[in-house]
């Protein structure tokens, strides 16, 4: 197959230093593996994600995802936008579906996006998270065809989570009960957890940072089912449900006496390992709490 | 409270319908709402909205205005769309909700010390600064905003998770000295002032229609 090239969009919480700082470095391994040249937008700005909305109104909102959109018009013009981050997803394929729906809204836009000196033109630009990619333009049989360490004896809950799922999703999966992430894990020989009754139960998202305790309760369930089905690990296609489900397991069985330890991994980091790749390039190193079945696969 | 709001009050005054719809983000879905109650039982933080979508849909229409924007509902909203993919009539309830929280701030009856507010307020304030979010600025901020003892408290409570993030190269101290950023800041500056001004001349101007 011929490269594949996409406008990237990576967004802040990927950049080096930053809490999905791993994400990035394992989806760029597996980029590698697949061909995939991933053409980072020029200059790009954050999106506000889904929690901007106290100081930003909509048309400041609008304008931050115009400018991106507007840039990769003009230095990628035909590619598609791609994202990993399901908020900066969202936010920037609403953002250009909304314009699209208003001309009031497009005019006020694009006259603050003169400012900048860009003109969104045509608005017609696709915007896709990275697992579209992976299942669209790829599919399952070709992302088997990778796989040289088959995840073989791993019991796996795939999180999907809210914002990878909805409004939008994978085409033809339903928002109630997606399969794509548990298709996934059977691809690369690992067996998925049936009947992952929270797979789509939100992790309370930005209010983990304002509403810790109910956020909690909330990731509590999610970890629980994965353990009551039998499940050694998580995976997630989305930054913020991988932070809130990863990083206060500790506090969780302070508050409730329970015994958390499950490692939540990105579905780029499992593909890694499975294609092959070494515990740095998969970023295991990233884990706070390390998944060492994938470590010890990665270091055969 | 601020005059803008007064002037709202006198023109839309029996019409908080009217007002939403003229004013807030995709409010002229409201009056599509035929009261199921899908999305309120949908709600992850259900139990803990003092009106859940419904029912504030429910209110705009009764014209209870101060109650609607004094709440502190529509900020109990995590954003997970679950309403929006239920919504038999297609709402998209997540994006009022915002609406509906923006507008309460902009006339200065959102509640005060609601710590959803604050923090989305820091959030846009970290963003604004440089164009991209600064997660370490924005975390000490976040600890800090109910005072300095406290912040200690939260922070200390944090210590752990923080060390954790830091240890695995997720969270980087030096960006307390700057960090990441946009270029063009000059530009990116004056196209969000000129999209605020846009913005506050179309509601000012929603009076006089
Ligand atoms: S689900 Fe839709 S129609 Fe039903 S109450 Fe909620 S907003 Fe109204
Ligand atoms: S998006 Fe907001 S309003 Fe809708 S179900 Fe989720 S939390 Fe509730």
């Amino acid at each position: 197959m011929a490269t594949k090239e996409y406008s990237f969009y990576p967004g802040c919480s990927s950049q080096k230093g930053a809490s999905s700082s791993n994400y990035l470095i394992s989806v760029e391994t597996l980029c590698e593996e697949l061909d995939i040249k991933l053409n980072t937008i020029p200059d790009w700005n954050c999106c506000s994600a889904s929690i901007g909305y106290s100081g930003g109104g909509e048309l400041p909102r609008l304008a931050l995802s115009a400018r991106n959109i507007a840039l990769s018009e003009q230095h990628h013009g035909g590619q598609d936008i791609v994202a990993t981050c399901a908020a900066c997803w969202l936010a920037t394929r609403e953002a250009a579906e909304r314009l699209d729906e208003n001309a009031d809204l497009m005019a006020e836009t694009n006259e603050a996006l003169k400012e900048v000196g860009l003109k969104l033109e045509k608005n017609e630009t696709k915007i896709r998270h990275m697992t579209e990619v992976l299942i669209e333009d790829f599919g399952y049989d070709e992302l088997g065809k990778h796989v040289k360490k088959p995840l073989e004896g791993m019991k796996i809950a795939g999180y999907v989570g809210c914002q990878t799922n909805r409004p939008f999703g994978i085409a033809g999966e339903s928002f109630e009960n997606p399969k794509y992430l548990d298709k996934l894990v059977e691809t690369l020989g690992a067996e998925p957890v049936e009947k992952y009754d929270k797979k789509v139960s939100c992790c309370g998202g930005a209010l983990a940072f304002s509403e810790p305790d109910k956020s909690q309760a909330l990731v509590k369930d999610i970890i629980e089912a994965a353990y009551d089905g039998g499940a050694e690990m998580i995976v997630t296609p989305c930054p913020v449900c991988q932070m809130n489900v990863e990083v206060y397991q500790d506090q969780i069985n302070a508050t409730y006496g329970t015994k958390f330890k499950m490692p939540v991994v990105y579905y780029s980091t499992l593909m890694s390992v499975a294609y092959g790749r070494n515990a740095k390039e998969s970023a295991l190193d990233g884990q706070i709490i390390k998944a060492k079945k994938l470590e010890e696969i990665a270091a055969k | 409270m601020s005059d803008l709001n007064t002037q709202l009050v006198e023109k839309y005054r029996n019409n908080f319908l009217q007002e939403v719809k003229d004013n807030v983000e995709e409010g002229d879905w409201v009056k599509m709402c035929m009261q199921c109650g899908v999305c309120s039982g949908s709600c992850p933080m259900g139990p803990y909205w003092d009106h859940p979508p419904q029912e504030i849909f429910m209110m705009i229409r009764a014209n209870k205005r101060e109650e609607v924007l004094s709440s502190n509902s529509m900020w109990m909203c995590t954003s997970c769309y679950n309403c929006i993919a239920r919504c038999p009539r297609e709402l998209p309830i997540t994006h009022i909700m915002h609406g509906l929280a923006h507008y309460a701030k902009r006339l200065g009856l959102a509640p005060k010390n609601q710590p959803t507010i604050k923090f989305s307020q820091l959030f846009w304030d970290n963003l604004m600064k440089k164009g991209r979010v600064n997660e370490l600025k924005l975390g000490l901020s976040l600890y800090f905003m109910n005072g300095f003892a406290e912040g200690v408290k939260k922070a200390w409570k944090m210590k752990d998770i923080g060390l954790g993030m830091t240890l695995t190269r997720r969270l980087n101290p030096l960006e307390i000295l700057g960090g990441h950023g946009v270029k063009d800041q000059t530009g990116f500056q004056n196209m969000i002032k000129k999209a605020q001004e846009l913005e506050a001349a179309r509601i000012e101007s929603s009076v006089k229609k």
